[in-house]
């Protein structure tokens, strides 16, 4: 490496607009770090190992790191003008292509920046969660590609929605294990996951799969995420002569969100807006003590789940919620705490979109643009068919992820509905 | 170094059993019976479990048993009335997450909560994802009131945190025997005796907790040097076969008070063994 490479990848990791939280994970009134005390020096740990290899690039980790996502990864995605969006909302429309990232999804650059890290950090094994399975498959494949052994927590009931998912897992070499308590979706896993990691704290690396948790990991899952941003900005002056007047992105987490929105965020003119699930509608049944979306920047309060301090859908004694969403992946009760701070401070403006209209989305992307999203992408999409006339004349959205590992429940879905733009499939159904 | 005088009382003379169960598990009346029988057995203290719905530091035991107690209506305001109930000489402590203390009541903060837990009787609280560093709201809510702030210390905790917990702490530091989250084993680790010996200048009473299940467990670790025994998943582990096996209540009490008995006699004879050196021999 050269003097001028090394200084690039240092203030590429520093870069203004990502300060907040770095040094005490602390966004206002946000983060921390609510763990039992096993857990403690761990993260103590993997904050010092945050501050060497990803801030100060020591050993040339930033360097490593971007080599990779380049070779194995496929960065940097491109930049995409979206012809005939752009001609329906009459402004310009661009697509930022995370779903051309190995994966399929934006899920990488995250799982192969930590995967690596626990590497330097010398752990020897890696655990993660995964709800839907897309960080799972990302954080396998990047404990395949870096040789590490990895075992995956994935509840019972997502392991029956999503088998595809649990074999690609499985031919990266992972183990899969099946959690069982409680209802058997993302937030068990999750905290199935801390249960092994209070066991293993001395050689084990805990992958988490968005910018949730306790510190380090927001601010960690953020700077390896922003990568995104980071060439959208670029790209977007480079193509267009100018900055964006909006970038949207789907939030469920928030890593697509937070790693689209990064580098913009000290750009005072640009619109940052998070599309979250509004489900089927964004009332709850207190009673139940289900919330029928995962809304939680728009409708959540205050409190503390998994680590941190954040917004969340929770009833009034402070019990969360089970959240819901046509899109597995969105489906969570908390948010990133940075996002839930700058949803105070006014710099992010939080939006829901519902079921029919994500879906809607998702078939307008695919056959006006050719391009299957995600149904967590398919939210981003939803908004701009219901919201292009309060959008400025540039408009970015991140392509989170390709829609083939919702293929059949999207033919699900909108067999049940009556969704205007799909295709007709009629003839199909019953041989499928 | 102690708000609450019970407390306090409870390691005076003697060393302390600790018992754990969770309120409201398998159902109201049952959980009643079950705590009144921990009291009977020779509990000096009893930590009761309100339980949260995403409990990251316990072990499945006692997790299943949360989601009993949850799915049978358990409520902080119904746990506080549980609390108000009870007929037991014992000292109460309350061990919860900081989301249920968070939200309670009106107003900011966790004084609420820890104004009605006061007023139910309760002396003390154990927030397992309360780490010291975020804990001075609710450690002066505590201080004001006149309850107690249990920290756990873990064999991983390094010795610079230890300071910092070790000022903060109040009536008792739970010592966690080992890693990982609780949940009945068979054996007592070396990381016990590391700990006990790590705390020996820390002027507060040392309850070892995570695992201890018999009175032979109970009474090695006492000897090792702990003032009281925390017992929790072997405790649950008795109600969930009750479930299982359809018992009665009033068996499953027995059977809650015989081990209670024999963990206390361990301890005693733990504690004895130490204050008589030459019987050790
Ligand atoms: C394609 C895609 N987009 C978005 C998300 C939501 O995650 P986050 O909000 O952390 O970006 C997921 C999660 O699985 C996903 O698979």
């Amino acid at each position: 490496m050269s003097e001028t490479d090394t200084r690039t990848t240092e203030e590429m990791s520093r870069r203004p607009g990502r300060e907040r939280g770095r040094d005490d994970g602390k966004f206002g009134r946000y983060g921390g770090q609510y763990v039992p005390e096993a857990l403690m020096p761990a993260i103590e740990e993997l904050a010092d190992a945050y501050e060497r290899y990803v801030l100060d690039n020591e050993d040339g980790f930033v360097d490593e790191f971007r080599e990779r996502l380049a070779d194995f990864g496929g960065r940097p995605t491109p930049l995409q003008r979206a012809d005939r969006l752009s001609e329906r909302y009459d402004t310009e429309v661009y697509l930022k292509r995370e779903d051309l990232l190995h994966g399929g999804a934006h899920k990488l650059n995250n799982a192969l920046g930590q995967v690596l890290l626990a590497k330097y950090m010398g752990k020897e094994r890696i655990i993660a969660e995964t709800g839907a399975g897309q960080h799972g498959t990302a954080t396998a494949m990047a404990a395949a590609h870096l040789d590490m052994p990895c075992t995956i927590y994935m509840g019972e009931r997502d392991i029956n929605r999503q088998r595809p998912n649990v074999f690609r897992m499985k031919l990266n070499g992972s183990e899969v294990k099946p959690v069982t308590t409680g209802r058997g979706t993302l937030k068990e896993a999750i905290s199935e996951t801390m249960r092994d990691w209070a066991e293993t704290v001395e050689d084990t690396h805990y992958v988490i799969g968005s910018i949730v948790g306790p510190h380090p990991f927001p601010v960690m899952v953020r700077d390896f995420q922003a990568i995104i941003s980071e060439e959208a900005r670029e790209q977007t002056i480079e193509q267009t002569g100018g900055l964006p007047t909006d970038v949207v992105a789907c939030a469920g987490g928030g890593s697509n969100t937070m790693g689209t929105f990064a580098d913009f965020v000290d750009d005072e003119s640009v619109a940052l807006r998070a599309v979250e699930a509004g489900g089927s509608t964004l009332d709850v049944d207190e009673e139940a003590g289900v919330a029928p979306n995962s809304a939680s920047l728009y409708t959540g309060d205050e409190g503390v789940l998994h680590g941190a301090r954040t917004k969340l859908l929770q009833d009034s004694d402070g019990q969360i919620m089970e959240s819901h969403s046509i899109s597995s992946g969105l489906d969570y009760a908390g948010v990133g705490p940075e996002l839930a701070y700058l949803v105070d401070e006014g710099r992010v403006d939080p939006v829901a979109v519902d079921d029919d209209a994500a879906l809607e989305g998702f078939h307008r992307l695919s056959n006006t643009e050719g391009i299957i999203p995600a149904l967590e992408t398919a939210h981003a999409f939803g908004y701009l068919e219901e919201h292009h006339e309060e959008l400025g004349d540039r408009v970015v959205v991140n392509v989170s992820g390709r829609g083939d590992k919702d293929l059949d429940a999207a033919i699900e879905e909108t067999d049940q509905r009556d969704v205007a733009n799909a295709p007709d499939m009629s003839m199909f159904t019953g041989g499928m | 170094m102690a708000n609450s005088e019970a407390v306090a009382a409870a390691f005076d003379d003697g060393p302390a059993y600790v018992p754990y169960l969770v309120v409201g598990d398998p159902d109201y009346e049952s959980s009643k019976a079950y705590v009144e029988a921990l009291d009977r057995g020779g509990a000096d203290v009893i930590e009761l479990g309100l339980p949260f719905s995403e409990p990251i530091a316990e072990g499945s035991t006692i997790q299943e048993a949360l989601v009993r107690s949850l799915d049978a209506g358990m409520t902080p305001t119904r746990f506080f009335e549980f609390a108000e109930e009870l007929d037991v000489d014992a000292a109460l402590v309350c061990m919860t997450y900081y989301n249920l203390i968070y939200q309670y009541g009106e107003g900011e903060g966790p004084r609420p909560f820890v104004e009605r837990a006061a007023a139910a009787g309760i002396q003390g609280l154990v927030v397992p994802d309360l780490p010291a560093e975020e804990a001075d709201p609710l450690r002066e809510a505590c201080d004001d009131l006149g309850l107690d702030l249990v920290f756990i210390v873990a064999p991983t905790t390094r010795d610079d945190r230890l300071d910092r917990l070790m000022e903060r702490v109040s009536g008792y530091v739970y010592v966690q025997a080992r890693l990982g989250t609780t949940g009945a084993r068979d054996d007592v680790s070396d990381q016990t005796t590391q700990s006990l010996d790590r705390l020996r200048e820390y002027d507060v009473p040392k309850a070892v907790g995570f695992g201890i299940s018999t009175g032979e467990h109970a009474e090695r670790i006492v000897a090792g040097g702990a003032d009281g025994i925390i017992v929790g998943s072997a405790l649950v582990d008795i109600v969930a076969e009750g479930v299982a096996e359809d018992r009665s209540s009033a068996e499953v009490a027995d059977r809650l008070e015989a081990l209670s008995r024999e963990l206390k006699a361990g301890a005693e004879r733990g504690h004895r063994s130490r204050t008589e050196p030459v019987e050790s021999a």
